[in-house]
C-alpha cells in the first residue's frame, strides 16, 4: 500500500445534476389491478423523483384499463428515467410525455368554500361569474362553488377568494390529454 | 369439465408443469396445505431450509448455475419477512426467481391476524412483479405468468402471494400456454438492425476498443457467452468483465483483461479509461465499475447493449444504445462483421495491444507471499490449482475474500461463479452454494468464504448435512470483516471500529457439531495436503483457512477517483510506465 495516499471521502462519488429542471405532464395508461397506484408511488419515492400532482381513475371499464396522469418537475436526463422506470412496471402499458408531445389540454376541477355576509357575497359571486365558477351549494353564510380551467386559472380564483373568506380548497390534481385526432 | 383440483394442489401441478424439479423452502401455518399436497408427490424435490434467506440465496444459486428459475416456498409474516434480503439481491442481480408465499385467509387480510404481514406491500419494490391471489380463478394464470415474467427480459424475483383459503379452494386448473403474450409486458429481445450495424462499423474504425461484458451475457444463456468468444475471435479486441459476468470468457484467453472496477485489474481500467470504443454487453456502468462518472472513459464512443431499456444514459451518457437480448445482438454482430472482413483487426490495433501489455506487465495482482503465514491470494491460487481439471462451481461471501476470488480464480465457462454483486449481500455464498450443489450433484461445489460473511447464514450448513450435498466451505479467516477493515485503515485513520470477528467459533468443532467435517491449515507448506484432504472428502467441509490478518485488497481505485487513479500493491512494477505525475496518483 502506499502510504502517503489516503484517500477521504465517502463510499460513493456524487455528483450533483446541473442542467435545468422542467415540469412535465406524463399520462400512464395502466391495468387497474389492486396495487397499481401504490407502484407507482412507490417507485417515485424510492428513486427521488418528485410527484407534483397524480390523477388516476379507471377510463376503459371493459379492459380494465385505467389513467394516471402525473406531474413531475426534473431534468431532462431524469425525465427519460422516470418515463423508463414506469415503463419496466409490468402492468403499464405505455407512458407518454404529453409536454414533449406539444402542449397538452390540462384542466383541474377545484371545489371552493366561502363564507362571509354583505358586500363580500356579492363581491364573491361577481368574481365567480367572471371565472364561470357554478355555485353547487350556497347558504345564507357560504357559497360551496365548482370551477374547472387550467391549474393557474384554479390559483387566480383561490388567490381572490382568500380576503372575501376563503374557508377550504379540495383539487382534484390534473387531467391532461394531448391534441388532435391521435390516442394513446 | 375436467375435475377440479384444490390451490395447493394447483400449485404442485403448476410447478411441476414449468419444469421446476426441486423447492427451497420451510413450512408454516400458511401454507400447510401446499405443504400437504408435496408431501403426497414424489417428481418435486424440497429442501428443507433453516432460514427463509438461506432458501432465497440457494434458489438464486441454482438459478445462476443453471440459467432456469429457482423455487422458494414460505410461509406468511417471518417467512415472507426472512426472504426479503434474498428478494432484493435476485432483482439487484437479475436473478429469475419466483417465491411462493403463504398468507392468512383472505377475509382476515388487514386484520393482524397472527402471522399476517402485507407481503404484497413489503415485496413491492425489491420484486420485479409481484400477485397477490385472492381468486381461485386466477391462480393458475398468476402461476404461470410468475415464471414468465421471472425468467423473461431483464430476469428477477417474482412474489405469489396465495391466502389459506385459496389453497383450499376447488378451481379448474390448466397448463401453461404455449405463447405468452402478456396485455402490457413485452420485453424487446432483438436489437434494432441498424444500430447494430452502426456498432459494427464503428468496431470497424476503431483504434482503441474494448469489450466491457456483464451478468446480461450470462443471463442471456451459454448461446451468448459462445457469441462473445467468437466475435472477440473475429475482432482481436481486449475483453474486460464486470464481476457478475465473470466466466463469460475464458481467463486463459490473451485477449482478457482481467475484471474491472474499483478491484479490477490495472490494465482492465486503464483500457477502459483510454480506449476510444467501448461495447458494453449486458452491463449497467454500477458505480463500481465507473468509479468518479465525470473522468469515465473521458474520450470513448460508448455502445450499450442491454434487454433494460431504463439502463441505457441512467449513469453514463451512451453515444449507441441497443436494446435486446445479448445473444441475438452478438448473433447479428458476428453476422454483420463476417460480409465486411474475414480478418481480426489485431494488426490495425498493435499500437493499443502493445500498451495494453505495458500496462499488464506492471503485474497488479503481485503480492508478497510468506513461508510462515497463509496468504489469502496464494490460498485461492492454490485451491485454484487443486481443481483445475473438475468440474467446479465457487460461490463467495462479500467483502475482501469476493474480490480476491475474483481477482486469483480463473473462471473459464459461464454459470461457474456465484456472487452477490449489486446487494453485497454477506451470507450469501454458503446457502448459494447448497443451491448450486443441488442442482449439480457432482460437481465441486466450493464457497470462497470469510470468517465474518459465513456465520450469517453459517446454519444452512446443516442442510448440506442433512440433503447430502457435499459443499466445500474454503473460509479465508483473517478475524476481521477484512473490506471493513480495509476501507477503516484507508478512510477513519486505522480506528477498527466493530471489524475485529471476536469470539470466532471453532470452525473444525462447529463442523463436527454440524454433522460435517472440519479441517484448519494455518501452514503455507500443508496448505496444498489440507485442500486435497478437503475436496476428498465426500460430505460437507468447513475448512478454517487462517490467512494473513491486515492484507489490503489490492488494486484499488478509491471512491470518488478515476480509472487512472489506482492503489497499486507495492510489488508492482510502475517504474517504466508511469510519469512522476501518475506516480503520485497510483
Amino acid at each position: 500500500m502506499n502510504p502517503n495516499l489516503r484517500p477521504s471521502g465517502s463510499a460513493y462519488f456524487l455528483t450533483t445534476d446541473t442542467t435545468k429542471i422542467e415540469r412535465h405532464t406524463l399520462s400512464v395508461l395502466v391495468d387497474n389491478e389492486p396495487g397499481i397506484l401504490a407502484r407507482i408511488a412507490g417507485l417515485f419515492s424510492a428513486r427521488g423523483f418528485n410527484i407534483d400532482s397524480l390523477t388516476v381513475s379507471e377510463t376503459e371499464h371493459e379492459k380494465g384499463l385505467s389513467r394516471v396522469t402525473v406531474v413531475t418537475v426534473a431534468s431532462p436526463k431524469t425525465l427519460t428515467q422516470i418515463k423508463l422506470q414506469l415503463e419496466r412496471l409490468v402492468p403499464v402499458h405505455r407512458v407518454h410525455d404529453l409536454t414533449d408531445e406539444g402542449k397538452p389540454l390540462e384542466r383541474e376541477l377545484a371545489l371552493v368554500k366561502v363564507a362571509g355576509t354583505g358586500d363580500n357575497r356579492v363581491e364573491t359571486l361577481r368574481l365567480a361569474e367572471a371565472f364561470r365558477a357554478q355555485v353547487v351549494d350556497a347558504s345564507i353564510e357560504s357559497f360551496v362553488f365548482e370551477i374547472t380551467g387550467r391549474p393557474n386559472k384554479i390559483e387566480q380564483f383561490i388567490a381572490l377568494m382568500i380576503p372575501l373568506g376563503l374557508v377550504e380548497v379540495v383539487r382534484t390534481g390534473l387531467a391532461a390529454i394531448s391534441r388532435g385526432p391521435e390516442g394513446m | 369439465m375436467a375435475e377440479q383440483i384444490t390451490g395447493a394442489e394447483m400449485v404442485i401441478r403448476a410447478l411441476l408443469d414449468q419444469g421446476v424439479k426441486h423447492v427451497f423452502g420451510y413450512p408454516g401455518g400458511a401454507v400447510l396445505p401446499i405443504y400437504d399436497t408435496l408431501f403426497q408427490q414424489e417428481e418435486l424435490e424440497h429442501i428443507l431450509v433453516r432460514h427463509e434467506q438461506g432458501a432465497t440465496h440457494m434458489a438464486e444459486g441454482y438459478a445462476r448455475s443453471t440459467g432456469k428459475v429457482g423455487v422458494v416456498l414460505v410461509t406468511s409474516g417471518p417467512g415472507a419477512t426472512n426472504a426479503i434480503t434474498g428478494l432484493t439481491d435476485a432483482l439487484l442481480d437479475s436473478i429469475p426467481m419466483v417465491c411462493l408465499t403463504g398468507q392468512v385467509p383472505t377475509p382476515l387480510i388487514g386484520s393482524d391476524a397472527f402471522q399476517e404481514c402485507d407481503t404484497v406491500g413489503i415485496t413491492r419494490n425489491c420484486t420485479k412483479h409481484n400477485y397477490l391471489v385472492k381468486r381461485i380463478e386466477d391462480l393458475p394464470r398468476v402461476l404461470h405468468e410468475a415464471f414468465y415474467i421471472a425468467s423473461s427480459g431483464r430476469p428477477g424475483p417474482v412474489v405469489v402471494d396465495i391466502p389459506k383459503d385459496v389453497q383450499f379452494a376447488l378451481g379448474d386448473y390448466f397448463k401453461p400456454q404455449t405463447h405468452t403474450d402478456h396485455k402490457s409486458y413485452r420485453p424487446q429481445t432483438e436489437g434494432d438492425l441498424e444500430a447494430i450495424s452502426e456498432a459494427v462499423d464503428l468496431m470497424l474504425k476503431a483504434k482503441k476498443p474494448v469489450f466491457y461484458t456483464g451478468g446480461g451475457v450470462i443471463n442471456a444463456g451459454p448461446d451468448a457467452s459462445e457469441g462473445l468468444r467468437e466475435l472477440a475471435e473475429l475482432t482481436g479486441f481486449p475483453v474486460t468483465s464486470t464481476l457478475m459476468g465473470l466466466g463469460a470468457f475464458p481467463a486463459s484467453s490473451p485477449q482478457w483483461l482481467g475484471m474491472l472496477g474499483m478491484h479490477g485489474t490495472y490494465e482492465a481500467n486503464l483500457a477502459m479509461h483510454d480506449c476510444d470504443l467501448m461495447i458494453n454487453i449486458g452491463a449497467r456502468f454500477d458505480d463500481r465499475i465507473t468509479g468518479r462518472v465525470d473522468a469515465f472513459s473521458p474520450n470513448s464512443t460508448k455502445i450499450h447493449v442491454d434487454i433494460d431499456p431504463s439502463s441505457i444514459n441512467k449513469n453514463v451518457v451512451i453515444d449507441l444504445p441497443i436494446i435486446g437480448d445479448c445473444t441475438h445482438v452478438l448473433d447479428e454482430m458476428i453476422r454483420l462483421w463476417r460480409t465486411r472482413t474475414n480478418e481480426p483487426r489485431t494488426e490495425a490495433i498493435q499500437p493499443w495491444l502493445d500498451e495494453i501489455e505495458s500496462w499488464r506487465k506492471v503485474g497488479c495482482l503481485g503480492y508478497k507471499n510468506s513461508d510462515s503465514v497463509i496468504k489469502p491470494q496464494y490460498a485461492i491460487e492454490r485451491l485454484a490449482d487443486a481443481v483445475k481439471d473438475r468440474d467446479v462451481y465457487i460461490t463467495t461471501e462479500v467483502g475482501q475474500h469476493q474480490m480476491w476470488a475474483a481477482q486469483y480464480f480463473p473462471f473459464e465457462k459461464p454459470n461457474r461463479f456465484m456472487t452477490s454483486g449489486g446487494l453485497g449481500t454477506m451470507g450469501y455464498g454458503l446457502p448459494a452454494a447448497v443451491g448450486v450443489q443441488v442442482a449439480h450433484r457432482d460437481a465441486v461445489v466450493i464457497d470462497i468464504a470469510g470468517e465474518a460473511s459465513v456465520q450469517m447464514t453459517m446454519q444452512e450448513f446443516s442442510t448440506a448435512v442433512q440433503f447430502r450435498l457435499p459443499i466445500k466451505v474454503f473460509i479465508l479467516n483473517n478475524e476481521y470483516m477484512g473490506m471493513v477493515r480495509q476501507w477503516q485503515e484507508l478512510l477513519h485513520g486505522n480506528r477498527y471500529s466493530q471489524s475485529y470477528s471476536e469470539s470466532l467459533p471453532d470452525f473444525v468443532k462447529l463442523a463436527e457439531a454440524l454433522g460435517g467435517k472440519g479441517i484448519r491449515c494455518e501452514d503455507p507448506a500443508k496448505l496444498d495436503d489440507a485442500i486435497a484432504e478437503m475436496l476428498a472428502f465426500e460430505g460437507p467441509v468447513l475448512f478454517d483457512c487462517r490467512v494473513e490478518k491486515l492484507e489490503n485488497c489490492l488494486p484499488m481505485i478509491p471512491s470518488g477517483k478515476a480509472h487512472n487513479e489506482m492503489i497499486l500493491p507495492d510489488t508492482a512494477d510502475i517504474g517504466n510506465i508511469i510519469d512522476e505525475k501518475g506516480k503520485s496518483l497510483v
